[in-house]
């Protein structure tokens, strides 16, 4: 896409430009590139064509249709809209049509956007780079050798193709930042509770959230806007409401406290992204914002916390895959072998790696020692994040320890592929929101991403910081 | 070796003299009179069609979210409070296994903290038998296998119906402190009067709104508790009887064998009178319970709590006993009325002066659809009225159920009714004219015997009832032949 989308919001709303024309040239952009990039699962050219129609006529009309009037937007395969196939890039949701949408569909079509497709995604969204895919694997657009990134790699891979202003992910470890990073777009993980988790297929309920990705700050705080409410469909929302994102990147950072996280620079961080981090910290500096470093120490049991977090809520979420309501079904000659052929055909390696992990978590005599121990653990990280607070207002940390890595290199080895989260991990955690900000590039001339965290809530200045990276 | 059980179930083995005890603890599981589903929108209704009281929450598609229904919390705080249990802050949480009547193959449930904690429920007895927990949780669908063995493992195919899932129930938990079949029948039987009284649930067993699982073990007088097996499947007040008592028996005959009980799960066979192993010890699943990540910690405000404290209605075993002594009876052998709601009538009934035995007689008999619009006094004047003869007891059926529905007032009914009082003097006239013109039958009536006396005794009330237009009270007649015939 040749602009943003707030610039082609703007045009729809004044009748400077269709939202037919907007929506075609999208169709056009996916027609051209996806073949080689494979973001999308499945494309809607009817639906959005009819509802760009529509949008045309209420402009016609004098109505307005909305901020995002217009605006294509794709979402991660893991959101429900409406009588749109939700696979989850998995099999065993092979032919199901979700019969409602999701709440951020709701918003985002009320807003006047369109949903253009669906993205693919590492199955149920357990993976660092799109890989683990049963449609198989999206490209890097920077360098088709790598990968984009993931779980959310479809919608950062169609973002920084230009086949969509605006994409939505889910982040559960960094599923929308990591991504985003490795693809050079903008991407936002909000306080969880901040967005609607309704019409999410859930991967860990206690760690899920939904955000944008974007091509630049400004739009994924526009999205954003739209996106986040209280939903009284999820319990866990937040009722605060959100403040003005659009009008924190207009905000002048001078005078904010930056801390920048010494324990997510050095030892397992590639050289290439901690000069671009510590570049990012001076960029700030000469914005007028005070940098120190801050050590957030119980981070280091982080990723070891996640992943036992994560796997034990997934190994129950995914139970009801079982052959008998929806989805695959793989016959058997009772009820119970029908459920164990079915979900063994139906799901990959890795979602049957972090059942069976979960499942272990989970049981009776080692609760205490896994489930429970790393629920303290993520008490401490909390604990950790406020003493930080206390001296700054956002902190700042690279999104992941390197550039996007060629296929094959990490799938075969879970370890390695883990530890892509190390350093969007803490964020998720912690329930903080946190966002990706493209900044410059590293080895290979591909994006390096740096990350600003913020506290509970902090959405704004997290905004307004990711934007002054962004002009600096 | 032989065992027999006694009226009141306690169990004595004759061989060595011992006394056996029979220990039980009862979980009974109600469903809570909601408008909806415990999580979603649906109606709480399982009548109709199959699977069209349903949404995409109950049935656990990708993405759906729980949201807690207040009017459930609230319907189980009223039981916790009438149950003199501790309401707590709580929490759901995560109960896993696989089954297809279950939509998410895990069910929400309250698990480490419960939100009744305590308490007890006193007995008409007087006992208090000690309550451990209550619990809020989700009830699951119901599954129908159909060929082949007719069950989950050897049918040709299944269909599950989701009207039931997530529909809320309450599960309260007892102190194994019942001590035979006759008092755990007891124990149901208030538990359930206490749910009607403050209308937490219809407490319908037949129809499975209140499911009764028991615990039970036997012991010799004074020694420790027994293994426990747990026995499911009884789906009414009778078969709880009889299958704590078919398993206490047979628990007793194991160990006076010289074996032992094993811990497990039993499938009570109310046609083959007996239990069944459903499951042992070691099939125990592992439910890997976890917090539900999809809500948030419930806590009742101490404000909301003493409201629904002081909005409390008057528990059964008080009313009971109000009831009894206004109506000079036992209060056992009047709960019927106040699980019919119809004690405060009957109460004011007497107050205006009618005849107890009376009152209770029509509202069993004639009032058992309840008593609607129906006024004490206008319930008085009509009991005197038929204790004058001035009413037949068809009459007073007919006007009784005419004010219950209607709320109108008894002249106004016996007008329009255009009943006409039969007096005794117009019957004894009437009785003159057909003894008058059947002088033959009525020298066999007074003359006859028994079996004559009968076929004309029916003979006589016909031609009265055609006379009278069927208004005559039968007893009166019957009254009036043998005393003209002082047979």
């Amino acid at each position: 896409m040749r602009q943003g989308a707030l610039t082609l919001a703007r045009h729809v709303r004044s009748g400077e430009m269709s939202a037919v024309e907007v929506v075609e040239e999208s169709l056009a952009q996916i027609k051209a590139k996806d073949g080689r990039i494979s973001a999308f699962n499945a494309v809607l050219g009817e639906r959005s064509r009819r509802r760009a129609a529509e949008i045309d006529r209420q402009v016609a009309l004098g109505e307005d249709p909305g901020p995002l009037a217009g605006i294509p937007v794709a979402l991660k395969d893991n959101i429900c809209a409406s009588g749109v196939p939700t696979t989850c890039s998995s099999r065993i949701l092979e032919g199901w049509l979700p019969p409602y949408d999701a709440t951020v569909v709701t918003r985002l079509q009320a807003a006047g956007a369109v949903i253009i497709g669906k993205t693919n995604m590492d199955e149920f969204a357990m993976g660092s780079s799109t890989e683990a895919s049963a449609t198989g694997p999206t490209r890097n657009p920077c360098d088709l050798s790598r990968v984009p990134g993931g779980s959310s790699g479809g919608s950062a891979a169609a973002v920084a193709a230009g086949m969509t202003p605006l994409a939505l992910g889910s982040d559960t470890g960094g599923s929308i930042r990591q991504p985003a990073a490795l693809c050079g777009v903008v991407g936002a993980k909000p306080t969880y509770g901040r967005v609607s988790r309704y019409g999410l297929v859930a991967f860990a309920s206690s760690l899920d959230q939904i955000g944008p990705i974007a091509a630049d700050v400004a739009d994924a705080a526009l999205a954003l806007e739209v996106i986040a409410s209280h939903d009284p469909m999820d319990s866990t929302s937040i009722p605060d409401p959100c403040e003005s994102l659009l009008a924190a990147v207009e905000r002048d950072v001078g005078g904010m406290r930056v801390g920048l996280i010494t324990d997510l620079l050095g030892e397992g961080i590639d050289h290439d992204v901690t000069e671009r981090v510590e570049a990012a910290a001076r960029a700030l500096e000469e914005s007028g914002a005070e940098v120190q470093e801050v050590s957030v120490p119980s981070i280091s049991y982080g990723l070891s916390a996640y992943y036992l977090i994560a796997p034990a809520e997934a190994s129950s979420n995914l139970a009801r895959y079982d052959g008998v309501r929806y989805g695959l079904r793989v016959k058997g000659e009772n009820t119970e072998k029908m459920n164990v052929a079915t979900r063994t055909a139906g799901f990959g390696d890795e979602v049957k790696r972090r059942i069976m992990l979960g499942t272990f978590a989970l049981s009776v005599g080692y609760y205490d020692a896994y489930y429970k121990k790393a629920q303290k653990v993520r008490t401490l990280v909390i604990r950790d994040f406020e003493a930080a607070y206390r001296s700054c207002d956002v902190l700042l940390a690279p999104t992941s320890p390197s550039v996007a890595f060629a296929f094959g290199e990490r799938i075969d080895d879970p370890m390695s592929m883990y530890y892509s989260d190390v350093c969007t991990i803490p964020s998720s955690l912690a329930g903080h929101p946190a966002i990706s900000v493209p900044f410059g590039t590293g080895a290979g001339g591909l994006p390096v991403g740096v990350q600003i965290l913020a506290p509970p809530l902090r959405e704004a200045d997290m905004f307004a910081a990711a934007a002054a990276l962004e002009r600096a | 070796m032989s065992t027999q059980a006694r009226g009141g179930g306690s169990i004595q083995a004759q061989a060595g003299g011992h006394e056996w005890e029979i220990v039980v603890g009862l979980e009974v599981h109600a469903e809570l009179a909601t408008r909806t589903k415990l999580f979603s929108a649906s109606p709480n209704s399982f009548e109709g069609d199959p699977n069209t009281n349903i949404d995409p929450v109950c049935l656990g598609l990708p993405g759906t979210l729980p949201v807690l229904n207040v009017q459930a919390v609230e319907l189980a705080i009223r039981v916790c409070l009438a149950l003199n249990s501790e309401v707590r802050p709580s929490e759901f949480a995560r109960k896993n296994y696989f089954y297809p009547d279950m939509p998410k193959d895990y069910q929400i449930s309250q698990y480490d903290k419960p939100i009744g904690v305590g308490g007890f429920l006193e007995l008409p007895s007087g006992k208090k038998v000690g309550i451990v927990r209550a619990h809020i949780e989700e009830d699951t669908g119901k599954s129908t296998h159909v060929g082949g063995t007719g069950r989950i493992d050897g049918a040709e195919y299944s269909l599950v119906d989701y009207n039931r899932a997530g529909v809320p129930l309450l599960e309260i938990v007892s102190q194994p402190d019942l001590r035979s079949a006759a008092e755990a029948r007891e124990y149901v039987s208030e538990l359930r009067a206490v749910l009607l009284a403050v209308g937490a649930s219809d407490g319908k067993m037949e129809e499975g709104s209140l499911r009764v699982d028991a615990n039970v073990s036997v012991r010799r007088r004074g020694e420790r508790l027994g293994t426990r097996c747990e026995i499911k499947n009884m789906n009414s007040l009778r078969s709880i009887g009889r299958g704590i008592e078919y398993e206490a028996k047979r628990q007793v005959a194991l160990l006076s064998a010289g074996e032992s009980v094993s811990q497990e799960t039993r499938h009570w066979n109310e046609s083959e009178g007996r239990t069944l192993t459903l499951r042992g010890k070691e099939e125990a699943t592992d439910y890997r319970y976890f917090p539900e990540p999809d809500l948030v910690p419930l806590r009742p405000s101490s404000e909301w709590v003493e409201s629904i404290r002081s909005a409390l209605p008057e528990l059964p075993r008080f009313r009971r006993a109000r009831l009894a002594a206004a109506v000079g009876r036992d209060a056992s052998s009047v709960a019927l009325f106040v699980e019919r709601n119809q004690d405060t009538l009957a109460i004011e009934a007497v107050a205006a002066g009618a005849d107890p035995a009376a009152v209770l007689k029509h509202l069993e008999h004639n009032l058992s659809e309840g008593t609607g619009r129906l006024t004490a006094g206008a319930f008085a004047e009509l009991i005197a009225m038929e204790s004058k003869g001035e009413l037949t007891s068809n009459q007073v059926k007919a006007t009784l159920a005419e004010m219950a529905a209607t709320g109108a007032d008894l002249k106004s009914v016996l007008a329009d009714a255009d009943y006409q009082a039969v007096s005794s003097s117009r019957l004894s006239s009437v009785l003159d004219e057909l003894v008058a013109e059947n002088p033959v039958e009525w020298e066999r009536y007074r003359e006859g015997d028994s079996r004559e006396r009968k076929k004309l005794q029916g003979f006589f009330t016909g031609k009265i009832m055609r006379l009278t237009k069927g208004q005559a009270d039968g007893r009166a007649v019957a009254e009036l032949l043998r005393k003209r015939a002082q047979v």
